[in-house]
């Protein structure tokens, strides 16, 4: 019987068992940011405790940084507490910073990619739930808490119990407008939020084999949204193709072995998986939320649900997410007007993404009263698009251009919703206050989906709005 | 590291309805602007217990009547969203000691019980009875027994249950992992220099 990547990646970093059952993992690669591990390092002075391999743990700034004015001391004392708490940790335990100077800071589920600290089969944790980002490589990479973040400082493993593996084909071709977000919110949305609970999701069919890295990583970005606490793709061509010659990823003699080693760890052939679900490409239009969680999502030419046609006990929660959205039962998603339009984060921060955008919005100009803000995840994305002519195709159409960081996918910073307001959003999340409002409304959908709200003013089905049927049919 | 043993947690109730309660709703991001854990207590479940306005809703936390409550009620897939240990933080800062729901989302269960918090789970229609029980008579204090896996609620037993992880973890203080990790000593570098990543410089580039 064959093995899945999962267990081929478990059992090469199983250090033993411990006496509650779990298992203590090797942690081979450690990411941190600002928000979740001061607290874990003042539990390391506290307890006088070392850092004994400070070079596998690297850092970046992300979660609060301003992303227009980032002269420090910033203009939020908090925020500028926290950069230099960071700054002085890493400085401390000789740990590798990617601070804003460096120009390779940016949001930690892009900067570990693109610096080539992401390889398959290693096992990744960040203190954030996003980690499951980097399972694009055929990494194990989970989401920890700051206790963990301090374990994994303090000894490179942490304590967890053994996930089941749930394989899930996506076969047959998307169709021409439908990204890799629509995907994943359709995924989340047919599986259910807590669906993946206990689970890691492996992704695989013609869809995933087609696949970018990028497009890749936006999937296993929001596996958590499903409840699976890491998502992945088994490695290949495209895998090696986008790691070679990045600053960490192995050179010369030591790119074949690298090769073949990874290679190595893609699940096997018979492999046999706890669980399997199938999906046709065909069959997915552009998906936006228009509720609370990531999992109350409708194609956009359908009418929002009816909470008499749920079951009595999922009423409630139906009856709380037409309350805060202002929504109704019935009605269209289409046409609901927004004030905001939110593209970047570490879902769809990439330049894939912005360069995808950048194809359809030449020439035309977000609607009056809207506010749109476009946020390259990386300083490297931004350079990027600013060496391709990307930012100024944004400015010209009304989009704020800014620098990189988490930004209003939760407001950490000073990027945040007002009242009421809806937001167009190509984040992860929109959970009630999300984006720093309490009243603040958020609906998930893929960039393009993003640019054609903030181009119309409203939520609108981009394939019309941009001729992308007519184009291609 | 010695750590309490925790076999039992008796106390009053307060019951937050509603499934999926997202990390988010438990600790507002922008209270996670902070260097230590300090003070979270006072922002647990801060937007929905304030208006805009800064003055108390009709939340449960607010009904005095529920004051110096220790056990959470909550609903399916309770603590889903981010990995921010702020929230189970919040949860213990604020006085609560054990969080009984019919399910929870995977991160927030792990980092509860490290802060030594029992998650138990009961049955959706064991939970309904609960609520209109603690409705009735929020004065009356409820006791989870982790190892018998119980939860008596004056003459009503319900059945509870905890991961059997956890439940060894906390029935044997040692539910936070931290000592016994740092006792596997060398089996760590022996591991690690069998994975050749692991030797790379992280200086490179």
């Amino acid at each position: 019987m064959g093995k899945t990547l999962f267990e081929k990646v478990w059992d090469a970093h199983s250090i033993r068992d411990l006496l509650n059952g779990q298992t203590q993992l090797l942690i081979g690669t450690h990411l941190i940011h600002e928000v979740t591990s001061p607290q874990a390092f003042a539990m390391i002075r506290e307890l006088g405790l070392e850092v004994p391999y400070p070079h596998r743990t690297f850092a970046t700034v992300d979660h609060i940084v301003p992303t227009d004015q980032r002269t420090e001391p910033f203009a939020d004392p908090l925020a500028d507490a926290m950069i230099k708490e960071l700054r002085k940790n890493c400085d401390d335990f000789g740990i590798r910073y990617f601070d804003i100077p460096s120009g390779r800071q940016g949001i930690v589920h892009v900067v570990g990619p693109e610096q080539g600290i992401t390889q398959p089969g290693t096992t990744i944790a960040c203190g954030d739930s996003h980690t499951s980002t980097h399972g694009a490589f055929g990494a194990i990479a989970f989401g920890i808490g700051t206790s963990q973040v301090r374990d994994v400082l303090a000894t490179q493993t942490m304590a967890i119990g053994k996930l089941k593996v749930r394989r899930i084909n996506v076969d047959g071709k998307l169709r021409p407008g439908i990204y890799a977000k629509d995907v994943i919110l359709h995924l989340i949305r047919k599986l259910g939020v807590n669906g993946g609970n206990g689970y890691a999701y492996e992704y695989g069919g013609e869809v995933f084999d087609r696949f970018t890295m990028e497009e890749r990583m936006t999937v296993c970005n929001m596996s958590i949204e499903g409840g699976a606490r890491a998502g992945y793709v088994n490695p290949d061509a495209t895998t090696y193709a986008y790691l070679k010659g990045r600053p960490y990823s192995p050179a010369g003699a030591e790119w074949d072995a690298a090769v073949d080693r990874w290679s190595s760890f893609a699940s096997d052939p018979d492999a046999r998986y706890d669980d399997t679900a199938a999906f046709n490409a065909a069959d997915i239009e552009p998906t936006v939320t228009w509720g609370i969680n990531p999992g109350q999502a409708v194609f956009i030419s359908e009418m929002l649900p009816e909470p008499d046609a749920a079951e009595p006990d999922e009423r409630a929660s139906l009856f709380e997410a037409y309350q805060h959205m202002k929504l109704e039962p019935g009605h269209p998603i289409k046409g609901t007007p927004i004030q905001v339009a939110f593209m970047g984060s570490c879902t769809n921060g990439r330049l894939s993404d912005f360069q995808e955008v950048a194809r359809f919005i030449q020439g035309r100009h977000v609607a009056t009263g809207v506010k749109a803000i476009a946020v390259p995840g990386s300083q490297i994305v931004g350079a990027q698009c600013k060496h391709l002519g990307i930012d100024r195709i944004f400015s010209e159409a009304g989009f704020e251009w800014r620098d990189a960081g988490c930004s209003m996918c939760l407001a950490m910073n000073p990027d945040k919703l007002i009242g009421d307001q809806l937001c167009a959003s190509s984040s992860n999340r929109n959970f009630k206050g999300r984006q720093g409002s309490p009243t603040g409304r958020t609906i998930l959908m893929s960039p393009l989906m993003v640019a054609a709200a903030a181009i119309s003013g409203q939520v609108t089905d981009a394939r019309e709005l941009f001729s992308i049927l007519k184009k291609t049919d | 590291m010695a750590l309490q043993q925790i076999k039992n947690v008796s106390g009053t109730c307060v019951v937050v309805a509603g499934d999926d309660i997202d990390t988010d709703r438990i600790i507002p991001a922008r209270y996670m602007k902070c260097v230590t854990f300090d003070g979270l207590g006072d922002y647990l479940f801060h937007d929905v217990r304030f208006d805009e306005n800064g003055l108390p809703t009709a939340h449960p936390l607010n009904d005095p009547v529920y004051k110096g409550a220790t056990v959470l009620i909550g609903g399916r897939n309770f603590g889903c969203g981010s990995s921010r240990e702020h929230a189970p933080q919040a949860v213990f800062r604020y006085g609560l000691r054990a969080i009984m729901a019919e399910s929870f989302a995977e991160i927030f269960f792990g980092n509860a019980t490290t802060l030594g918090i029992p998650c138990v789970t009961a049955t959706r229609s064991n939970l309904n009875v609960i609520r209109e029980k603690v409705a009735a008579h929020p004065k009356q204090e409820m006791s989870i027994d982790l190892s018998l896996q119980t939860a008596t609620f004056g003459d009503d037993v319900f059945e509870v249950s905890l991961r059997a992880s956890a439940r060894d973890a906390l029935l044997n203080g040692r539910w936070d992992a931290i000592g016994e990790l740092l006792d596997a000593g060398d089996l760590v570098a022996q591991k690690a220099a069998t994975l050749p990543y692991f030797q790379a410089k992280s200086v490179a580039g």
